[in-house]
């Protein structure tokens, strides 16, 4: 499959970031457009091109607008989720610092379907403290050329937005998160329903949406939604971005029509592995994606494809992970994540994830125990599913599936108190591991 | 009184002490108030209210979690569970440089633990500890979202990518 240039157009060009550059590929002329039409219209052409969210869950973003109650009691909010924090991601970074404007029509167009009150947030992640200066300089631009602020296009919709910094928590990246954080708390999930759509931010209906899904509206607005579905297949359709990260030779974000095969991904874009060592796991989707092996990556990264195969398309931030690392030390780190990650508001993710670390942790040192791979398996089924938010069963799932696909590496630690020979730690147990 | 347990939050060190009371120069002041027209109650504006505080005092004492909380009508507490529940609010002191390295999966693939391991002998500190002469905090810190020019080490707000041992170290001497 060849790569292809669509949300990726402009981040190649000299002062990409300019509002000069961005007009003079085009841009703003769908948002013109979009302000001329009815918002019933343009959430239709959404639901037609089948765009579905690029955030990690893969939700019709049309479907999603169409749940908004037209006469709410309270204002109605639009969010753009720029928390980007699920490890392996980092193409919304890639829009944000280098084609900021993209994302602004986005979110005019958008806001305009679902009739938002005159301001929008950008919640970006605190760490991103460059793409929030990018973003403010954008806005300001925008503004000066009346595309933000009052009767924006000279029409009768004020419409404003400003970037929100979040300061370190990756379950901010959580609708229901993002929104507490938003109005100023902790951003520990709420529990669904009610819907965001219905009752989110400061109880008025609320629509989150990833930045990449942002970045899509523009196109169908200006080319339709015919165009847009011709890239990909039914159901999982137009441009996408991969961030492909680890052992292989030429990582970054790759641009394709949704449903690149995944073994062609790493070994003819990427270059194959590093050190032309064998491949042990990919990861197709960010940490929370299950693995899977090297038979199980001829396969088209699609929402569907990847779900059909035990996995998810989550963020598409694929991790490949090489025959040189001990699996069993990966999967620590992933825990450690999210132990460190987990709210600590319901207790099966709180306590399950802090075990499951302690356990990974324990068969690295030496102490596993025979019981050990099953208990994992047993602590996991008691978080998933079972936890308020999805980040519990994001916790469970490099989990699940390395006991499950790795086995015998799990057990020669137990038996043998030392990485299955071949394979190495890539740290040292001797230093102190500070709290978290 | 000597505090029996460092790291207790309800030690001394948490409650502030009335000869060190905190204000906003003018500048922040300003900035401040625009914040507060961004957002349409008082309370939604705390999270930008913090990191301007930080970005004045460089961490969130006690003595600022009082005054944000004076300034925004939220109480003490309310603004403590907020500094404490993320990780960018300092809530100790840190060095002129904080130097964060990620160790996740993908930069962990990439030697990153070879990075933080190094610095933290070389710098003779613990975990998140800061050198003597207050230059340098050193914490692992969990995937910055860069994983693609990885391993990544964030110096304050700057990323620096593909990083390498030598590379980190020949950054943080011209740093000094
Ligand atoms: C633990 C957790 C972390 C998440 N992190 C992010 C994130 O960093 N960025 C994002 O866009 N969506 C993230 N999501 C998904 C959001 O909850 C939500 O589904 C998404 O923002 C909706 O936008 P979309 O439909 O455009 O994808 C996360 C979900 C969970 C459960
Ligand atoms: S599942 Fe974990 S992150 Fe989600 S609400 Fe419960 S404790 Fe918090
Ligand atoms: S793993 Fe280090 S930046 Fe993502």
């Amino acid at each position: 499959m060849e790569q292809i240039k669509v949300l990726t157009a402009n981040i190649d060009k000299p002062n990409s970031t300019s509002i000069d550059v961005y007009l003079d590929a085009g841009g703003y002329e769908a948002a013109r457009k979009a302000l001329a039409m009815k918002p019933d219209d343009i959430i239709q052409a959404v639901k037609d091109s089948e765009l579905r969210g690029r955030g990690g869950a893969g939700f019709p973003t049309g479907a999603k607008w169409g749940f908004v109650p037209k006469n709410a009691p309270k204002p109605t909010w639009l969010l753009c989720n720029a928390d980007e924090s699920e490890p392996g991601t980092f193409k919304d970074r890639v829009i944000i610092e280098k084609d900021p404007h993209l994302l602004i029509e986005g979110m005019i167009i958008s806001a305009f379907a679902i009739s938002s009150n005159p301001m929008a947030y950008i919640y970006i992640r605190g760490e991103f403290y460059y793409g929030a200066t990018v973003l403010d300089k954008a806005l300001e631009e925008a503004r000066q050329k009346g595309f933000l602020g009052k009767n924006i296009f000279g029409t009768a919709f004020d419409f404003d937005i400003t970037v929100a910094r979040g300061a370190g928590a990756y379950i901010c990246g959580e609708e229901t998160g993002l929104i507490e954080s938003i109005e100023g708390h902790r951003g520990q999930p709420r529990v669904k329903p009610p819907f965001p759509a219905v009752i989110g931010a400061f109880g008025g209906p609320t629509v989150v949406q990833n930045v990449e899904t942002l970045a899509c509206v523009p196109f169908i607005i200006d080319k339709g939604a015919e165009w847009f579905k011709g890239f990909g297949t039914p159901k999982n359709t137009g441009p996408k971005l991969y961030c492909v990260s680890g052992a292989v030779k030429k990582p970054g974000v790759y641009e394709f029509p949704i449903g690149v095969n995944l073994k062609e991904l790493i070994y003819e874009h990427c270059g194959g592995i590093l050190g032309d060592r064998k491949l042990k796991a990919a990861i197709p989707g960010g940490a929370s994606a299950p693995m899977l092996t090297a038979d199980e990556i001829d396969l088209a990264l699609n929402f569907d494809d990847v779900m059909k195969a035990g996995s998810m398309l989550g963020s598409a931030g694929i991790i490949v992970i090489d025959d040189s690392m001990c699996i069993v030390d990966a999967v620590w780190r992933l825990s450690k994540f999210f132990a460190h990650e987990s709210c600590g508001q319901c207790t099966p993710c709180r306590e399950g994830t802090n075990w499951l670390e302690s356990i990974l942790d324990r068969m690295e040192r030496g102490g596993g125990r025979q019981e050990d791979a099953d208990l994992l398996l047993d602590m996991s089924d008691n978080i998933g599913g079972k936890s308020l938010c999805a980040l519990g069963d994001a916790a469970i799932g490099p989990v699940i599936s390395s006991v499950k696909k790795f086995r015998d590496e799990f057990m020669y630690h137990v038996e043998h108190k030392s990485c299955l020979p071949g394979t190495m730690r890539y740290r040292r147990l001797d230093m102190p591991v500070a709290a978290h | 009184m000597a505090d029996l347990h460092p790291e207790n939050p309800y030690s001394r060190e948490r409650f502030p002490d009335p000869a060190r009371t905190v204000e906003f120069p003018p500048e922040a002041r300003q900035r401040f108030d625009y914040i507060l027209t961004r957002y349409p109650n008082k309370e939604s504006a705390l999270l930008p209210t913090l990191h301007l505080a930080q970005e004045v005092w460089g961490w969130i004492s006690p003595e600022v979690v009082h005054y944000v909380g004076s300034l925004l009508d939220l109480s003490p507490a309310t603004v403590f569970g907020v500094v404490s529940f993320y990780n960018m609010y300092n809530q100790k002191p840190v060095g002129k440089y904080h130097v964060q390295v990620c160790t996740n999966l993908s930069c962990m693939i990439w030697r990153a633990y070879d990075i933080y391991e190094h610095l933290c002998e070389r710098l003779a500190v613990k975990p998140g500890g800061t050198t003597p002469d207050g230059l340098y905090t050193v914490t692992e810190v969990e995937c910055l979202g860069s994983c693609g020019t990885a391993p990544v080490v964030q110096v304050n707000n700057d990323y620096h990518e593909s990083m390498t041992v030598e590379s980190t170290v020949a950054l943080l001497d011209k740093l000094k």
